[in-house]
């Protein structure tokens, strides 16, 4: 197998020498994307999203919780990831694997930071808040979970149910309206191979690449980022692939 | 579930305006995930459960091998976000392990592993909303996920739960049912043959309601298997389709 890896790296090094992309796209351009919202209806809120080959859905879920000690008048935000098994021939089962921590960190961070959601609204009495978990399932994988994870998070919180809390009990078949959102997250995952830089790599791309990088844009702002893979990039590719970011983002937030 | 127990039969009729013999609503999908070598979509109610198949494909740990046969896994999990109550833990727990055992003990009785000794072949089954009887949808999904991979089996296996409710015996509980009735029993079936190959039962039945029961099992199989057909007919008589997942809007 490694001799495949190794090949296929060959491969997309070549195709990239003339400019080119195996399947034919520009540098920046997207796969298509398209999103269904209320994809699960017995969670709050929830999303499906294709990005290409890959699909991701997201869950969002409220608990009544006790609030963190040095947050006593704050909601929770909690973001978990599964790479479930079906999804690729690479993920096996069992804990957590660093990959997906990494992911469920990483679009947690575009939201949080972003400060789309008001966590200061999740409180409910003197030790009691509301948790909101988002689940990410990437059911399918063709590279690039990380943008596709965040639009689908970002689209099921854009149609989450706020459940009717009394007493401190969730009363979950009604809903006082939707979740209040101050603006979007989205973020834009660039794959660098040798000093070539493209956006939403394919999963042969990400095999075969040394770096990539996720940012993760509100409105006019860069509210998270994140590099990974042993690849480095400079000054300069960072600011680029922050403007070209801000461009694709707009693109982005009109999907859902 | 601390709710009284609702009134379950109405004017001979269930609370859903079913008969004792309807089942809810079922539609198979196959072919919707990219990597797995085979996959499906049942939506069976307000159930969603997906189904992804890997193999025959090297064994791994090795000595987990058999010279014999391809090794059989199976696996069933629940999303946090699949029940109408509070969030769930991720991952397997007690309750999915002993599911994934009877799961696997079925479809090693109808797969012909003898063809592939010192291979493994996974299935995975995703229970991505839970609305009663996940386990029998997950068994008619994972064996139309099996088809699609091309794992060649004896037969296409086919599940259904029975029960008591109120008093008689019904097929296919939903959720309220499920939580208030008085018996249930999910079996999964070879419908060529008859066999049984997976067999639970909790609560109270009579030697007669059994009987009747059985029967009724039988008879919900026998259109549940009709639908995993045309699935894969659907599928396979002509182009293949670009694989796809498509989830229900409605609830």
């Amino acid at each position: 197998m490694e001799i495949i890896k190794e090949l296929k790296k060959d491969a997309l090094k070549r195709i990239l020498l003339q400019g080119k992309r195996q399947d034919g796209r520009h540098m920046y351009d997207y796969r298509p994307i398209s999103i269904q919202k209320n994809a699960i209806p017995n969670a709050e809120g929830s999303a499906l999203c294709h990005l290409g080959n890959t699909q991701v859905i997201a869950g969002v879920k409220f608990d009544v919780a006790t609030p963190f000690s040095d947050r006593p008048t704050e909601g929770i935000l909690s973001t978990g990831c599964e790479l479930v098994p079906l999804a690729s021939d690479s993920f096996e089962p069992g804990p957590p694997s660093p990959e997906s921590i990494e992911l469920a960190r990483v679009v947690d961070r575009g939201i949080r930071s972003s400060g789309c959601l008001d966590l200061k609204s999740f409180f409910l009495e003197e030790g009691k808040v509301l948790a909101l978990y988002i689940d990410l399932y990437v059911v399918d994988y063709d590279g690039n979970f990380f943008d596709a994870a965040s639009l689908a998070a970002m689209a099921a919180l854009t149609c989450t149910r706020m459940p009717k809390v009394e007493e401190q009990k969730i009363i979950r078949t009604e809903s006082t309206g939707t979740l209040a959102l101050n603006g979007k997250a989205v973020t834009c995952t660039f794959a660098k191979v040798d000093d070539h830089k493209l956006l939403d790599p394919s999963v042969d791309e990400e095999r075969g690449m040394d770096g990539r990088l996720t940012i993760a844009t509100t409105g006019g702002n860069v509210c998270a980022m994140q590099k990974g893979g042993w690849g480095a990039f400079t000054k300069k590719d960072i600011l680029e692939l922050v403007d070209i970011s801000f461009e694709r983002s707009k693109e982005l937030c009109s999907l859902f | 579930m601390a709710k009284e127990k609702p009134q379950l039969i109405i004017d001979g009729k269930r609370a859903d305006g079913r008969s004792m013999e309807d089942l809810r609503p079922i539609k198979i999908t196959a072919h919707v995930l990219n990597e797995a070598q085979g996959s499906a979509l049942v939506e069976w109610g307000n159930n969603k459960i997906l189904a992804g198949v890997y193999g025959p494909r090297e064994c791994i740990p090795r000595h987990d091998a058999s010279p014999y046969r391809a090794v059989v896994r199976c696996r069933y999990t629940m999303a946090p976000f699949c029940s109408l109550e509070e969030h769930g833990r991720s991952g397997p727990n007690r309750r999915s392990h002993e599911l994934s055992k009877v799961i696997r003990e079925a479809f090693e009785n109808v797969i012909i592993s003898e063809a592939y000794p010192r291979t493994q072949i996974d299935i995975y089954m995703e229970v991505l909303q839970s609305d009663g009887g996940t386990r029998c949808a997950a068994i008619t999904a994972a064996a139309v996920a099996l088809a699609d991979a091309g794992i060649p089996m004896k037969d296409l296996v086919c599940a259904v739960a029975v029960g008591k409710i109120d008093g008689q015996v019904a097929v296919d509980f939903s959720k309220d049912e499920d939580n208030y009735g008085e018996s249930d029993m999910p079996i999964a079936i070879a419908p060529r043959n008859g066999d049984v190959l997976l067999f639970q039962m909790d609560g109270n039945l009579t030697r007669e309601e059994l009987s009747n029961a059985l029967e009724m099992a039988y008879r919900a199989c026998a259109k549940v298997s009709a639908l995993q057909a045309a699935a894969l007919k659907a599928v396979y008589d002509g182009p293949k389709p670009q694989a796809s997942l498509v989830l229900g809007n409605k609830q």
